[in-house]
């Protein structure tokens, strides 16, 4: 049976009732998310094995055992039988024993840091296709996007060209947050002074919410973006677009964009200081402050290294952050 | 600082008039109404002279029999404001779209569901099982007492303390806003510099420190305790989970304090541990908090696995099916519960190993909770099952508690975790477990036991009104929390812009105000019941009980049992009863007795002074009331008069005045 149809078996009853009612995370537009969901359905199923016939069981047994019922047999002694045991151990074991095989694969396969090798189900990744970069902070209360390949920038609005992977590389300024797109894959957390990853794609163009989904203060209601999936030429134009239109984040605009503030409006900015990202990531966004991955390259090799403070100029050819230290995965 | 002399700041700290919420009206109302009803209720007290009797009787009582309906009453009273606080966060989630910006500001709504989850777990959950632990433990074991009477009355009045700094930061200052686990960076002095944190801080430590007290305490009962013949292998389910669960609060509960007071450090004196600067890390406060926050879930389910197994032979006229596998299925889950905490952050990226190890560990728990299930329906196969209030509960348990099970396996799933993580799906699944396992065990366990707490049963209509108003209201409130999760909506949102969303949460509002009408069922239930007490007079054994509490008088003596039983089977009293006991009326010693105490009281309300005074930086009535604390602690290990002998005439007197079948065989349903 295909995963189709077993969706819409499992999904009949409640299917009448929620007619109308998006429940994106059950029919996504993204392949990693759908993915995700498949394996969340899939669990519903194999569980469904145990859980119904128990459900049953517990109304009949009762039912059938009541007080009143003297035709029911008796047994008031009977308190151990091996076979039955072995059955109320074996059987969930079973279950547990596949649902752990498939959740090891797919937390494997579904990794977020994993680079994607299919865009869809039997469509592999071009050999020749570049992902898109995407690099992401999350200020109190908005989101900001960095788009190293194009050399924009984005306040709560995201775009992303459909069938195109996307690497995202996650940070935080200050709090602690989530980046959630349901319709696109799972939630990735976002935190000060690290960096997490995520991989996904896009498979259908459209108009899909994003939020953060890790409570994060006052502020944290509002902090919403759209994500459009687009065609290429649409995503081309879009980004000619903020290229025509947009500011110029610099390290003033950052410091005061990054002052805490809700329901933040769109904004674009055609030109963004070079490794703003990096020295948001290394805590060293105003002039003076030392860098993080500086401190622990000092930390780690005494004597050695020399001072990076930030000059709030780009720096060219200053050292990419490759260090393993932002790297939120004990890896 | 406020601004103004010197000599104030050094007085009264950082506290001012201005602390006062004065201009929340929702809060002054709420004064308005707690300052009436708690001034009436005091008033009662001093006019019907009842202080002397609650003083002596009660607060200063180290009989584990009053520190448990005391826990008991603790967490009715705590429950009625955590649920005040969940109607508040219905009612604003039902009508907070587009426009309607609700009644509550972000600022008040943060501050209700951090407090409303800290209150329900800490001062309704764990008060609960502390009381049902206290309560029955020491009776099912055959012992007179626990092996630290005094400690268990200082625990009791620890955990008052948490609830009192609680309750104070409703009308003095503000609360926490980061959440029942206090998340930094929210919880650091930069994002929350008021005192909320500091309350919700101040108020864990001095409650935490009551329920290590109370594991230690229970464990050595446990171990040291039992009457003579009851090997670990005959101790009643109940007691084992006590064990469990004790051992398990021992383990983790130092985790918790050590965690929150590397937060005060941070926030007192500027350390560094969880913030970004100087090499702290926020990941750090996660994982410390869950090593803690996980086994402590258990810590609650335990004790109601534990009371579901008393409660399902004793209605099913049964022996426990398959009690070896209810013991090892118990202690592989206390075991495993260490192991599982990181499947609350699978999203923080910890690499696809780890998720993975935890994810299996996590599912690996439902293969005992399985059992236990399996466990409980062939219990009633071939049993004769009576339907009574406890065992409709054990029932709506065993439904709705199998369908939270389910659901959090689905959130074990690591990938899956990815999509629902944060959701309103977990919000579902955690009330569907907490509610369906914890809740429904409390009332489950407070009809079953009330008549040996107080020789009178609890009104069975009302009772069964209670119940399906839970068991129904349950459903309604947190069935569209279910589908609004696989809308992908994410929890602790105080505003909707998408319309499309507003009738499940006024649905769920509806399932909220049936949960209202379920508790008031509740206090109606209680109420009844005493105006009827005569009717619902009990024997000592009202329900055909199983084990040794059901072998003294309702209430029981303060000594328990006046000759220590003998105990050669597992179901003791069934076995005795089986076996032609006759319980012997002549023949008495005299028994040995711990005496009451006020220093629990005086210590906790030292406590209680030293928190406020460091919530709100008055350093002199902190070190101060420290010392004192201190002072007063030492004094009482030189009180060596804390004992007293019950003569044998004494003994005599309550062994032919309590209540003993088989006066009341027509009140077993």
């Amino acid at each position: 049976m295909s995963a189709k149809r077993l969706r819409g078996l499992l999904l009949f009853p409640p299917a009448l009732m929620l007619g109308g009612c998006n429940l994106v995370l059950l029919h996504p537009a993204g392949d990693v998310a759908r993915q995700q969901s498949d394996l969340m359905i899939a669990s519903v199923i194999l569980m469904s094995l145990i859980i119904v016939p128990v459900l049953i069981a517990t109304g009949v047994i009762a039912w059938r055992y009541r007080a009143t019922n003297k035709d029911a047999e008796y047994d008031p002694e009977w308190d151990h039988s091996t076979q039955f045991e072995l059955v109320v151990w074996a059987a969930p074991l079973l279950i547990i024993v596949v649902l752990g095989a498939m959740t090891w694969i797919g937390t494997h396969q579904l990794d977020p840091y994993r680079s994607l090798t299919r865009i869809a189900a039997g469509r592999p990744v071009a050999a020749d296709i570049r992902p898109l970069e995407v690099e992401v902070v999350s200020l109190d209360w908005k989101w900001l996007f960095f788009y190293p390949q194009y050399g924009i920038a984005t306040v709560n609005e995201l775009a992303a060209p459909v069938d195109v992977p996307i690497h995202f590389k996650l940070t935080s300024t200050e709090t602690m947050n989530a980046f959630f797109v349901p319709s696109l894959a799972g939630m990735i957390y976002t935190m000060p002074g690290m960096q997490t990853v995520l991989n996904a794609v896009i498979n259908k163009p459209g108009d899909f919410d994003g939020f953060s989904s890790n409570y994060s203060g006052h502020g944290f209601t509002d902090m919403r973006f759209r994500f459009h999936g687009m065609s290429r030429q649409d995503f081309d134009r879009w980004v000619a677009g903020v290229r025509a239109n947009g500011g110029d984040l610099d390290t003033r605009a950052f410091d005061r964009l990054n002052r805490p503030s809700r329901a933040e409006p769109v904004r674009h900015y055609a030109h963004f200081e070079a490794d703003l990202y990096h020295r948001i990531l290394d805590q060293c966004v105003d002039p003076g402050q030392v860098c993080m991955d500086q401190t622990m390259a000092i930390d780690a090799n005494p004597g050695h290294a020399a001072h990076r403070h930030s000059t709030g100029d780009a720096m060219p050819g200053a050292p990419s952050t490759t260090s393993p230290a932002h790297d939120a995965a004990t890896r | 600082m406020p601004d103004r002399p010197a000599i104030w700041n050094f007085l009264l700290g950082r506290l001012s008039l201005s602390s006062l919420p004065l201009d929340n009206m929702i809060v002054v109302w709420t004064f308005v109404a707690v300052a009436l009803g708690g001034g009436a209720v005091l008033a009662a007290i001093t006019y019907h002279r009842k202080w002397g009797y609650l003083w002596n009787e009660w607060f200063t009582s180290v009989d584990h029999k009053r520190l448990g309906v005391m826990y008991m009453v603790l967490g009715t009273v705590m429950l009625l404001r955590g649920f005040a606080d969940a109607l508040m966060m219905r009612s604003q989630q039902a009508m907070a779209f587009g426009s309607n910006m609700g009644y509550l500001p972000p600022h008040h709504y943060d501050q209700i569901f951090t407090a409303h989850g800290a209150i329900m777990i800490f001062f309704v959950a764990m008060p609960y099982i502390a009381g049902f632990m206290n309560f029955v433990m020491p009776l099912q074991i055959g012992a007179r007492d626990v092996a630290f009477p005094f400690l268990n009355n200082f625990s009791f009045w620890l955990t008052v303390s948490g609830v009192v700094l609680f309750m104070t930061s409703l009308f003095i200052g503000d609360f926490s806003h980061a959440g029942w686990l206090g998340m930094p960076p929210v919880s650091e002095l930069r994002q929350s510099p008021g005192p909320g944190v500091d309350y919700y801080i101040w108020g864990l430590q001095l409650s935490g420190l009551g329920t290590l007290l109370t594991g230690i305490n229970f464990v050595v009962t446990v171990i040291k305790m039992r009457a003579p013949g009851m090997t670990l292998m005959k101790m009643p389910m109940f007691s084992w989970t006590t064990l469990c669960t004790s051992g398990l609060i021992v383990v983790t509960f130092p985790i918790l304090t050590a965690t929150l007071f590397l937060l005060s450090l941070d926030r007192y004196i500027g350390t560094h541990f969880f913030t970004i600067g100087a090499g702290g890390n926020v990941m750090m406060y996660v994982n410390l908090i869950w090593v803690w926050g996980h086994p402590e879930v258990y810590i609650l389910i335990l004790p109601m696995f534990g009371l579901y197994s008393e409660i399902v032979p004793t209605f099913s006229g049964k022996r426990l099916f398959g009690y070896s596998s209810m013991v090892y299925a118990t202690a592989s889950i206390m075991l495993l519960s260490y192991l599982v905490w990181l499947h609350h952050f699978f999203t923080m990226g910890s690499g696809a190993d780890v998720n993975s190890f935890f994810a299996l560990t996590t599912m690996m728990i439902s293969i005992p909770t399985g059992v236990k299930i399996f466990n409980w329906l062939f219990t009633m196969y071939r049993g004769r099952v009576r339907f009574t209030v406890p065992m409709l509960w054990t029932m709506g348990f065993l439904f709705t508690f199998t369908i939270g099970g389910m659901t959090g396996v689905m959130l074990a799933v690591a990938p899956a975790d990815f999509l629902l993580h944060n959701s309103l799906f977990l919000v579902a699944h955690f009330h569907n477990v907490i509610i369906g396992g914890v809740v429904f065990g409390v009332f489950a366990g407070i009809n079953y036991w009330f008549p040996k707490a107080f020789g009178f049963r609890l009104d069975e209509f009302w009772g069964k009104l209670s119940f399906w108003f839970w068991q129904v209201g349950f459903w309604v409130a947190f069935g569209p929390l279910y589908v609004l999760g696989l809308m992908g909506v994410t929890r602790r949102l105080s505003h909707f812009t998408d319309t499309s969303l507003q009738i499940w949460f006024i649905i769920a509002a509806c399932g909220g105000l049936l949960i209202l009408l379920g508790i008031l069922a509740f206090v109606m239930q209680i109420y009844v019941s005493i105006r009827r007490r005569d009717e619902l007079a009990v024997g000592n054994d009202p329900w055909g009980g199983r084990s040794l509490e059901w072998s003294t008088s309702s209430p029981p003596p303060p000594y328990n049992f006046a000759f220590i039983p003998l105990v050669h089977e597992r179901d003791a009293w069934t076995d005795m009863k089986k076996h032609g006991y006759q319980r012997p009326l002549e023949g008495f010693n005299a028994i040995h007795m711990p005496k009451n105490t006020g220093a629990g009281v005086v210590l906790a309300g030292l406590g209680t002074v030293f928190g406020f005074a460091m919530v709100w930086y008055i350093w002199w009535l902190a070190a101060l009331s420290f010392v004192a604390l201190i002072a007063v602690a030492i004094v009482h290990t030189f009180d060596y008069d804390r004992d007293t002998h019950l003569s044998a005439q004494q003994v005599g007197e309550f062994e032919h005045t309590g209540n003993w079948e088989p006066k009341a065989q027509g009140a077993t349903a």
